[in-house]
């Protein structure tokens, strides 16, 4: 629906955000708020005993009493997180690159990627946590795996998929493999990694989680998957459903954060960054 | 770079191809055998219909792909510097205006603030000073096109090679870019090699009109036009236009048949 040309006319905003934006934020906070009203009224109709299924209220008392600890463990489950997220970006960037740089060791390497990433985690995290000895760096490894893939494929479709006049328009003038890869082939890949880390973000959070499970870590550094452990243990279902909000926030977190990095890196230039003006 | 620049005296011609061919490794042949000589500062169109090989010329002028049989030398032994306008505007869309004009300057390590000058000078001598900022999906198919041009003569190439750069525009953008063309080469004085599938256009443009017939291509004929009428709106219009026209749409029938 955009015009021809430069001048786009410009629309409205409210408190910063275009106004057709805010429906996409109210719409589902509204749809939200609801359905824990919701759950409350039952919960309290019912009398469903807190044992069984608490309310959002007594979650959220729980929430606030045990603030310090939970807290704790979600800065060890995101510190997790965050480093096997940055672990997968730098490896499978460089594993991309090798990739686009030559078909055999593409051929070679890529159906063992595709190995380690269809074989489900739960299932090497034994393994991994006899192996490696130390219980963090263990459970960096088993967050890795789940997080690289996407990186991996994704960047590397981006860096084959450069547009070939540019890449003649780059030999024509000259320019160095090296000016090729930096000035061109990476910048051209961007959205499909930043299409993939979208993807690794949630799948990281998600490894550490499991890997934390399986690990069962006690001691004072240990994260919210042992929290959730420890609070079945104890009955203490409240408690579990105060850590299970702290993961999924956590991850909508970071989904938001990748999703907003993107569309700051993409808005002048990237169809993908338009969502809002269709 | 030892050649003399000789005005007018009949010397080598700038480019001189003998005998070029060009065979894919799936057999079709896409040009045989090509013997073409082009002078310096002249205004020549390829024409021919879709198939004829004259893209794969046009690349084979270029040194982006090799030719299989035949030579391609330029006067003095080194190619000269070309520009290259492809037939999308092949621009880079995470690059302003400005950056994608100065790519070719940066690319040679050129410094910023000397490259940005001359950039933004090829930008206004385009008619685009005020997009220098924007970005290509911010301008309209001409006006990407018309930065694509200035990337390509922003480091005053002596040769030009353009493929169907125009064919994708509507014809009022397309007459305006013609005329566009016309009058930087006017300016800048290089030598044009104009790839196209239309009659009208490599007549308005060109002071020679290679007409090339298909499968495999090779050329049919050499038509030169008179240089002196001046091309402006007026021409597109005058009987002097339309009888050029009339020889050279003979000539592309000819090469339709044989």
């Amino acid at each position: 629906m955009s015009a021809e040309g430069i001048a786009l006319p410009r629309e409205l905003r409210l408190l910063g955000l275009r106004r057709s934006t805010w429906p996409r934020i109210l719409a589902p906070l509204l749809m939200g708020l609801l359905a824990l009203g919701a759950w409350e009224f039952a919960v309290r109709h019912f009398e469903v005993p807190a044992y069984i299924l608490p309310g959002p209220v007594a979650i959220g008392q729980t929430l606030a009493e045990n603030w310090a600890s939970l807290l704790g463990s979600l800065a060890v489950t995101l510190r997790i997180t965050l480093l096997a997220l940055l672990l997968a970006v730098v490896t499978g960037v460089a594993l991309a690159m090798l990739f686009s740089a030559s078909r055999w060791v593409e051929m070679t390497f890529l159906p063992y990627a595709v190995m380690l990433q269809v074989t489900p985690v739960v299932s090497i995290a034994p393994l991994i946590i006899i192996w490696v000895d130390n219980v963090q760096a263990a459970l960096l490894v088993c967050a890795w795996i789940v997080a690289f893939f996407p990186i991996v494929s994704n960047t590397t479709i981006g860096l084959n998929s450069t547009d070939r006049n540019l890449l003649d328009l780059y030999r024509l003038l000259g320019a160095s493999r090296w000016q090729t890869l930096f000035q061109l082939r990476l910048p051209a890949a961007l959205p499909f990694f930043l299409a993939g880390l979208r993807i690794s973000g949630g799948l990281s959070l998600i490894g550490a989680i499991v890997a934390e499970f399986v690990a069962g870590t006690g001691g004072n550094s240990s994260g919210l998957a042992y929290r959730i452990l420890e609070a079945g243990y104890q009955l203490q279902i409240p408690r579990m459903f105060a850590a299970l909000a702290l993961i999924s926030l956590s991850g909508v977190a970071i989904f938001l954060v990748l999703s907003l990095l993107s569309h700051v890196l993409l808005r002048r230039w990237h169809e993908s960054a338009l969502g809002g003006e269709r | 770079m030892s050649a003399a620049h000789d005005q007018g005296a009949p010397g080598p011609p700038l480019l001189a191809l003998r005998g070029v061919s060009k065979r894919y490794a799936n057999g079709t042949v896409a040009v045989a055998g090509v013997d073409l000589g082009i002078e310096a500062g002249g205004f020549v169109s390829l024409l021919g219909p879709s198939g004829c090989g004259k893209s794969t010329l046009l690349r084979m002028i270029a040194g982006l792909d090799p030719p299989t049989a035949g030579g391609i030398a330029w006067r003095g032994g080194a190619r000269p510097s070309l520009g290259f306008v492809f037939q999308d505007p092949t621009l880079m869309p995470w690059r302003s205006a400005l950056d994608n004009v100065a790519l070719p300057l940066r690319l040679a390590h050129v410094p910023k603030a000397e490259r940005h000058r001359r950039a933004r000078e090829m930008l206004s001598l385009v008619g685009l000073a005020d997009a220098a900022g924007s970005y290509p999906r911010e301008l309209s198919g001409g006006m990407r096109m018309r930065v694509s041009i200035a990337r390509a003569l922003v480091t005053e190439p002596e040769v030009l090679l353009l493929d169907e750069p125009f064919a994708a525009l509507d014809e009022i953008t397309r007459f305006r870019l013609n005329n566009d063309l016309l009058r930087l080469w006017g300016l800048r004085r290089f030598t044009a090699v104009f790839v196209t599938h239309s009659v009208f256009e490599s007549v308005y443009l060109s002071e020679r009109v290679v007409v090339m017939a298909a499968r495999p291509g090779r050329l049919h004929a050499d038509i030169r036009l008179d240089a002196s009428s001046h091309r402006d709106e007026a021409f597109r219009t005058s009987p002097a236009y339309a009888a050029l026209c009339r020889s050279v749409s003979g000539a592309l029938e000819g090469a339709m048949a044989a």
